[in-house]
């Protein structure tokens, strides 16, 4: 089968419409699924995103870069072919890519979840011949609870946290999961919620987009022998056993992601708690959106998909796996 | 279970130890003493007796998930742990079984699974994991696949107990051993107050372990104060003389009725009311024999002739811990020494482990040194004046180990670990030169710190070069140095030898596979061995 897509520079090269979707390395023109640093590097010569994730790409990569900002829903042309985003429900302003040609229709995932969040809008399929799909928990152990269910285990830790006069240092990605737990806690924290610095202007962002947030402070505004008694601090994982967690004393800690689904990456880390909310889908939604996208070929990407494209092939769809980091090593893109 | 349950999210939830005891106190307190019996039990390291093999609870699972079985191990691979793995993957439970006790879910679902044909036993299984969710399932997983760690220690949960029974721990630890059952009654007299006669005659004492000194014993004060002995490669073993009957207990805390009948029949000998402590050695003509003999014996419940003449035991007493039927552990060493004299005397059969003579410390070193040869593992050092302890308290017995041998291996395979360690390609193969070959000689899975292990483990992931289920062969690129206790011919290994606790010392990323040691140069340790 002709493709219209292939893998280059980190991420997919469309020759029919001479652009590249999330590539790792400078390219002449980029259309960026999300934000984060696995999906959007600065160097493109231009960028097509989301609307709304325009304010957050432009922090991320720099305000010098040439930005197309283009609504959900509203095609476009690049080249011989009509691209439209979708929302993917991920973070603020992530999408899915559809790139309709002569060579058939495709869709493309950066990451996906199908759960509801206030922090964006909800992911909407679409119907294409290949469905390139992420698969970053791409096995039937990655089940999420409802989300309901987990906001009320942090809020319960929270709360043992204040009864005991301990910090609870809560661990997540700074963007996108911080700012979902702040949307997720507007009206029920009992306190003003403290974050570490690199989250601080990412939340701004969001703020100014009018998304509703519990209230912030910032760790470095807090004065000089404040205990953080009973108070949530939010930190990016890689504060974790830094000189900045001096600050807490007697803290519990807990992180927020998928893969605390598993106890081993719990304890092998040293998390007193795991909480288990993702903002990429889990197995029965990889499952299920493959179904929503009518597609009659499924290729995974983004994390190991060798297992979903496996079972696939044996649910009778024509699947396979493919591995867009392993061009990074070749010195010129296409 | 569900308190059970609730115990276990507690304990796992805090790495502090004031937090541990505090939920085990609590849950100690509140349950059934049935319950509590069946958590002692499990939270002390002991096991149901396996009664579902794992290849049926991997077919269950998939016929329970409509999953393919290959789909099954992937996500075991990635977990690390079948109880988990097949919890994550069964449907949500209903939770009804959840009011179920701990009692009452190990002796009317569990142990029954042991009458029951394949298919009862298939459905009974299957039900429980629609009728128990979260932690529950998880831990009925764990209870049918064998034991579990949830970072408590034995001494932890003696400690819990003494609080709520309010007595010392180191009684309640004596009352553990043995022959104890996890009942409702036996959990009631274990934590009931002090009484002379609350132990049952086999009960062995707890084991004093000793610390491993890292330098050498110049700090340890006037050497006059000090007995030295030499280190047995043996099996720890506590001799038991009382009402005419004899027990001999390992320090795994098992009977080991009739395995080493010469031994039990010198015992005979032995003064009503003693207790010996010591190590059973493989010996002939006052000299140990190497460890692989006394292996032959191990297993053996009922040895016969053939198997007693080829692998002859015998036991070196080094403590006596029960004179006249009365405790001796608190008497000071050196009088404890002279009741062992006196128990011996009456019993020729059982040999003495001699102290090592010396007056300075440095008469030691070379003591020492010569610890191979003897076919001994280096010298123990017990502080003449000190009582006799319970578990591995520091400061009045110490081991000092002669240093391992090591040689260079490179990595040639890689599989992930387990537990915390899941998801991680920890557990990793060695090879030497032999030829123009790499011969895998050790499997060695500790050694490194946390940043090699992950620095390693991404270089596995890129240098992959092939796959055989969890199992890939790496470039052989990486050099590391290996130490390891002993050495054995061995017909089952390609290699052609078999290594004692082989570990990683460090890795040599100074050397390059051509630099890894050759199996000639291992042999030739083999060689030695055998020519004494």
């Amino acid at each position: 089968m002709n493709h219209l897509l292939r893998p280059d520079a980190g991420g997919l090269y469309c020759a029919a419409g001479d652009f590249w979707i999330d590539p790792l390395k400078p390219v002449p023109r980029a259309v960026i699924t999300h934000a984060h640093a696995d999906h959007a590097r600065s160097g493109a010569g231009e960028y097509f995103t989301a609307r709304e994730g325009l304010p957050v790409l432009a922090h991320r990569v720099g305000d010098g870069g040439d930005f197309n900002a283009v609504d959900y829903g509203q095609p476009f042309e690049l080249g011989e072919t009509r691209v439209t985003l979708f929302p993917a429900g991920h973070i603020l302003g992530s999408a899915t890519v559809r790139v309709e040609s002569e060579h058939g229709t495709w869709g493309v995932s950066g990451d996906f979840k199908r759960a509801p969040d206030p922090t964006c809008a909800l992911f909407q399929p679409f119907d294409c011949d290949v469905w390139m799909t992420e698969c970053t928990f791409g096995l039937p152990v990655y089940r999420w609870p409802a989300t309901e269910q987990v906001v009320g285990e942090v809020l319960d830790w929270w709360q043992d946290c204040i009864d005991a006069g301990r910090p609870a240092v809560l661990f997540c990605y700074a963007l996108g999961k911080a700012q979902r737990l702040l949307a997720e806690l507007a009206d029920r924290a009992p306190r003003p919620i403290w974050l570490h610095g690199a989250m601080q202007p990412l939340t701004e962002c969001y703020r100014e987009q009018g998304i509703l947030m519990a209230d912030t402070q910032t760790v470095s505004e807090a004065g000089k022998g404040y205990k953080f008694s009973g108070d949530l601090v939010l930190a990016p994982p890689s504060a974790a056993g830094s000189p900045w967690m001096r600050r807490f004393p007697r803290h519990s800690s807990g992180f927020v992601s998928g893969w605390m689904r598993i106890r081993g990456n719990r304890r092998r880390r040293g998390y007193d708690r795991g909480f288990v909310m993702s903002d990429h889908a889990d197995w029965p939604d990889l499952i299920r959106t493959v179904t929503d996208m009518q597609a009659e070929r499924v290729i995974t990407i983004h994390g190991s998909g060798e297992a979903l494209a496996g079972y696939l092939r044996e649910q009778g769809i024509a699947a396979e796996s493919w591995n867009l980091r392993a061009t990074l090593s070749r010195s010129e893109p296409a | 279970m569900k308190a059970f349950a609730e115990l276990f999210d507690r304990l796992d939830r805090t790495t502090a130890t004031n937090a541990k005891l505090a939920a085990l106190v609590d849950y100690f307190r509140s349950v059934e003493p049935a319950d509590a019996a069946w958590a002692v039990n499990f939270l002390t390291g002991k096991r149901l007796k396996r009664l579902v093999n794992t290849r049926e609870l991997r077919e269950w699972t998939a016929l329970a998930t409509g999953l393919p079985a290959w789909l099954i191990e992937d996500s075991y691979e990635q977990v690390g742990d079948l109880a988990e793995t097949m919890h994550l993957l069964l449907p949500p439970g209903s939770g009804r079984a959840s009011a179920l006790g701990l009692a009452g879910l190990v002796e009317n679902r569990i142990t029954p699974l042991r009458d029951l044909d394949d298919e009862a036993r298939r459905d009974a299984v299957m039900r429980l994991w629609q009728e128990l969710d979260g932690s529950e399932r998880f831990l009925f997983n764990k209870l049918l696949t064998g034991g579990f760690r949830v970072g408590v220690s034995k001494r932890l949960v003696t400690r819990a107990l003494a609080e709520v029974a309010g007595v010392d721990s180191t009684l309640i630890a004596h009352r553990l051993m043995g022959r104890w059952q996890p009942t409702a009654r036996a959990f009631q007299a274990l934590i009931a107050p002090a009484s002379e006669d609350d132990l049952d005659t086999a009960t062995p004492y707890p084991f004093f372990l000793a610390s491993p000194l890292e330098e050498g014993p110049g700090s340890l004060g006037d050497p006059a104060d000090w007995q030295a002995e030499w280190k047995w490669d043996g099996i720890r073993a506590q001799l038991i003389r009382r009402g005419g009957q004899t027990w001999i207990w390992s320090r795994g805390e098992e009977l080991m009725e009739g395995r080493f009948p010469e031994i039990e029949a010198a015992a005979e000998a032995l003064p009503d009311g003693v207790v010996l402590d010591g190590e059973i050695l493989a010996w002939r003509d006052d000299r140990p024999l190497p460890f692989a003999v006394l292996q032959k014996r191990i297993g053996r419940k009922k040895p016969g002739a053939a198997t007693l003449a080829k692998a002859p035991v015998a036991f070196l007493a080094y403590d006596c811990l029960e004179w006249n039927g009365q405790d001796a552990r608190e008497t000071p060493l050196f009088q404890r020494l002279q009741h062992l004299d006196q128990a011996l005397a009456a019993a020729a059969g059982l040999l003495r482990s001699a102290a090592v003579d010396f007056q300075r410390w440095t008469e030691l070193d070379t003591c020492r040194e010569g610890s191979r040869e003897r076919g001994v593992e280096g010298l123990m050092l017990k502080r003449l004046s000190s009582p006799y302890r319970v578990g591995r308290t520091r400061g009045d017995w110490w081991k000092w180990k002669v240093e391992p041998f090591t040689f260079d291996g490179v990595l040639i395979y890689a599989q992930p670990g387990h537990g915390r360690r899941s998801g991680l390609f920890t557990d990793y193969t060695f090879a030497v030169h032999a030829g123009d070959e790499l011969v895998p000689v050790a499997k060695a899975y500790s050694g490194l710190t946390q940043d090699e292990i992950d620095r390693l483990d991404r270089w596995i992931r890129n240098h992959t070069r092939e796959r055989f289920g969890p199992v890939r062969s790496v470039d052989p690129v990486h050099v590391f140095e290996l130490a390891f206790e002993g050495i054995q011919s061995s017909p089952r290994h390609k290699s052609g030898i078999a290594l004692r606790f082989p570990r990683i010392h460090r890795w040599r990323e100074d050397l390059s596979v051509g630099d890894a040691d050759r199996l000639e140069d291992l042999k030739r340790l083999l060689d030695t061995r055998q020519r004494q």
